[in-house]
């Protein structure tokens, strides 16, 4: 292993965590105005209704799935009875489908984008770039999940997801993943990229998904401080 | 019982000449900034016809307001909570800018840049949406004086099954609006961030631009679509009341510039604890009668009791809106059935029937005849009922036989008759001519009675949390698209530059003119000054 990609796994998993905390809350306090999903419903809605509701559900999917796939030990799994087999079947059916599906809306939301003229004057250099990486991870995850396609003993549950715990607990293990093949390399380094664009892109929206609404009284009274 | 005050509106429609004067001024006061174009706080609609957004009325089709569910209870009709998150990826039932219009500009650089040619060039229209050539197909007052087909007019269509009028029931009158600052209000209930609120102190309805994620939810919970969206800054904005102008004693700017002086403001005091009693009857035609139960008499013991301002309590004792709504009872409430117990009022107009009689040769000012066309004009008071009270036409008919009586009994007045006796509508002579009074004659302090902000000795007004200004302005390209940045929370008509242009005779070298700040930059004088980023 060489020396450089001992730093890109050690180093850069850190710098990215820093620069997402960071910048959260750097956005917060100078940009609570900026804080915005920028709807652009009131331009086109016939797409978007197809696309936006089809993308965040199935990156929903996608998002419980990293969890599970990355979070969870081979071994806890296999403690309560999901075997290897079993486990990438259906995580190659489910993530496979999740991520196609995203795949697809996120090509329909760059579409709409790019040929509706009102959204496309609406679109910021920005958004350009966010879209450009949030497509390219998509890809490239729905590749590695693709390839995956032949089980095998040496999977991201053993390369991949070690590391990652290990970044958590502050013990990256470079070995484990030095181990995953090319493609998974690429995924998790476009992945990087945008946990670091996050807190500076439109996406900063998904953090404020409203879920107070469902607790909070409907009419809210607020007095000026006196 | 918990005693609220709120300032509330009447509107007295025989007045109105349609001339938009309030549409223009509150536009260049609050919205002549890019991302809004298509936004009229307030809007004079010309009815019967389609309203702005064309045929917002018609809530099968856009869901605002409340219904009850079969409990009897109050249910949002767009949906309750779990539904809206559901649906907040892409709402299903938003107005697109083609209900609204596609607001435009002209490409004046065309008058001097055209190539030399015999035809006279021209300023071609270009959409402010698309920036492509546009053709003007729609705007906010299309169908302005009848200016169109009004058979696409929702209430029409409930009043009379034969939906296109004749020209000799041909009828029409002016309905300005703004938004009503509900008690119960549904784009509150509708906002998943709690960004939008009601203040305690005055009522008025407003969206905390900081807390506001653009989830575009109120704009469908709004009945009267007064809830718009903001595409520069993608947050929502609505009429503010003119908040900062209220705070200080003075009127909103579509009441101060009303050439019809038809407007009039005041404290209405009501029970809290009984809105939502009152906003769930179960019979729409009752919601009136219930609004009007929870307001509060501002002579009521209990009133003392309550923790309100001295000034505010004096200010409900001569408020000219409850002499309208509850003493009078001439003015209405707009909508009653959208359950979100509206706060801006309406004296409806007897014009349509004063003009029908006198198009006929009777004398359109003599109470038998009067009394007689509004109970034999079905149409024209049929609608007003389906405006005003959910179709009930007795306060409709209590309402124009009071303005009626009051008509010809000042006339008798006015001929200097020896006895004039006042036609049977259930006010007195002294009511009668207080009411003519309150109507016709008052002066700018009787028509707006309205206390400084609560809790403050006058003169002393520490600004809000929210705004619709902030730095920069929208339309700026900042790192975070166009419109980021921290909001500098300081409102357009601030304390301190109101108060130096009413207390100095020169105008100050940093007053900006507001009419002419289009919202981009920062024009000295406009903010305060910008304390040094640390
Ligand atoms: C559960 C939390 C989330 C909620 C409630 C949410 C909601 C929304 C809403 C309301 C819009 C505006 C759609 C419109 O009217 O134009 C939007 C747009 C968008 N969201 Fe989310 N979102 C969430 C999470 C995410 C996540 C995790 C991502 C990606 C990492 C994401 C990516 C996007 C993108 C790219 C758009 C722009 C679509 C376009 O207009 O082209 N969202 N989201
Ligand atoms: S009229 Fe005003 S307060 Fe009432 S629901 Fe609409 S926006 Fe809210
Ligand atoms: S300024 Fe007064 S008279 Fe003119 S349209 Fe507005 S409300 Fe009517």
């Amino acid at each position: 292993m060489s020396w450089g990609e001992s730093m890109l796994w050690i180093v850069a998993p850190y710098i990215t965590i820093v620069i997402f905390v960071g910048g959260l809350i750097w956005r917060y306090r100078y940009d609570k105005f900026g804080w915005t999903t920028r709807s652009s419903q009131l331009y086109e809605s016939r797409l978007l209704r197809v696309a936006s509701p089809l993308f965040h559900y199935a990156l929903l999917f996608v998002i419980v799935g990293h969890i599970t796939g990355l979070l969870i030990p081979r071994n806890w799994m296999e403690a309560i009875g999901v075997s290897n087999h079993a486990y990438h079947v259906n995580a190659l059916t489910w993530g496979g489908i999740a991520g196609l599906a995203t795949l697809v809306a996120v090509g329909l939301l760059i579409y709409r984008r790019r040929t509706v003229g009102p959204v496309f004057l609406a679109t910021t250099n920005n958004d350009k770039t966010m879209y450009a990486v949030l497509a390219l991870a998509i890809l490239s995850g729905v590749v590695t999940t693709v390839a995956g396609f032949v089980p095998s003993e040496v999977s991201y549950r053993t390369t991949v997801a070690p590391w990652f715990r290990g970044v958590l607990i502050l013990q990256p293990d470079v070995t484990a993943m030095a181990h995953a093949s090319g493609l998974y390399k690429v995924h998790t380094l476009i992945g990087m990229v945008l946990i670091v664009l996050f807190p500076f892109s439109r996406l900063v929206h998904a953090l404020s998904a409203p879920l107070g609404y469902l607790f909070r009284p409907y009419i809210v009274y607020r007095r000026r401080p006196r | 019982m918990r005693i609220m005050a709120q300032i509330a509106m009447v509107m007295n429609l025989d007045k109105c000449i349609g001339c938009h004067t309030c549409s223009v001024t509150c536009k260049q006061t609050w919205t002549n900034r890019p991302g809004v174009e298509y936004v009229w706080f307030n809007n004079v609609e010309t009815r019967p016809g389609q309203g702005y957004p064309r045929r917002y009325e018609d809530q099968d089709r856009w869901r605002g307001g409340w219904t009850l569910n079969r409990k009897g209870k109050l249910e949002l009709r767009a949906g309750g909570r779990l539904r809206k998150l559901l649906t907040i990826f892409a709402n299903p039932i938003m107005p697109s800018i083609q209900d609204y219009y596609e607001p435009w500009t002209y490409d004046y650089e065309n008058l001097t840049n055209a190539p030399l040619s015999s035809d006279i060039p021209v300023a071609p229209p270009r959409s402010l949406i698309s920036g492509e050539p546009t053709k003007i197909s729609w705007s906010a007052n299309w169908d302005d004086s009848l200016g169109g087909d009004p058979s696409p007019d929702p209430v029409l269509a409930q009043v009379s099954d034969q939906v296109k009028l004749s020209f000799e029931e041909a009828f029409m009158f002016y309905l300005p609006r703004i938004c009503e600052h509900c008690l119960n209000p549904s784009c509150v209930a509708s906002c998943p961030s709690g960004a939008l609120y009601k203040r305690e102190e005055d009522g008025i309805v407003l969206v905390d631009q900081d807390r506001c994620r653009g989830w575009r939810m109120c704009v469908t919970g709004c009945p009267y679509k007064k809830m718009y969206f903001n595409h520069k800054t993608g947050k929502a904005e609505k009429c503010t009341f003119c908040y900062p102008r209220v705070e200080v004693g003075l009127p909103t700017v579509c009441s101060e510039t009303c050439v019809g002086r038809l407007r009039y403001l005041g404290v209405l005091l009501y029970d809290a604890d009984r809105v939502s009693a009152a906003a769930s009857v179960p019979d729409e035609r009752d919601l009136y009668e219930a609004q009007l139960d929870v307001f509060i008499d501002p002579d009521d013991p209990a009133v003392a009791s309550a923790d309100l301002p001295p000034d505010w309590v004096e200010a409900a004792r001569r408020s000219p809106v409850y002499q309208l709504i509850k003493k009078y009872r001439i003015a209405l409430p707009l909508h009653p059935e959208y359950r979100t117990l509206p706060m801006v009022w309406y004296v409806p107009p007897l014009s349509p029937v004063v003009d029908a009689l006198a198009g006929t040769g009777h004398d359109g000012e003599d109470a038998v005849n009067l009394f007689a066309a509004i109970e034999a004009l079905r149409i024209p008071v049929g609608y007003l009922a389906e405006l005003f009270t959910a179709g009930d036409p007795a306060p409709v008919n209590t309402a124009l036989r009071r303005l009626a009586a009051m008509r010809s009994y000042m006339r008798a007045v006015n001929l200097g008759e020896p006895h004039p006796v006042p036609p049977d509508a259930g006010l007195s002579e002294d009511e009668l001519r207080d009411m003519y009074r309150l109507l016709a004659l008052a002066r700018y302090d009787e028509r707006y009675v309205i206390p400084t902000a609560y809790g403050n000795p006058p003169g002393v007004v520490e600004e809000g949390v929210c705004s619709l200004d902030y730095d920069g302005g929208p339309g700026m390209q900042q790192p975070f698209g166009e419109a980021s940045g921290r909001p500098v929370p300081v409102s357009i008509e601030n304390f301190h530059g109101l108060k130096e242009r009413q207390t100095s005779d020169e105008i100050t070298h940093d007053r900006v003119n507001l009419l002419n700040w289009d919202g981009r930059g920062t024009p000295a004088g406009l903010f305060p000054p910008r304390r040094k980023k640390s």
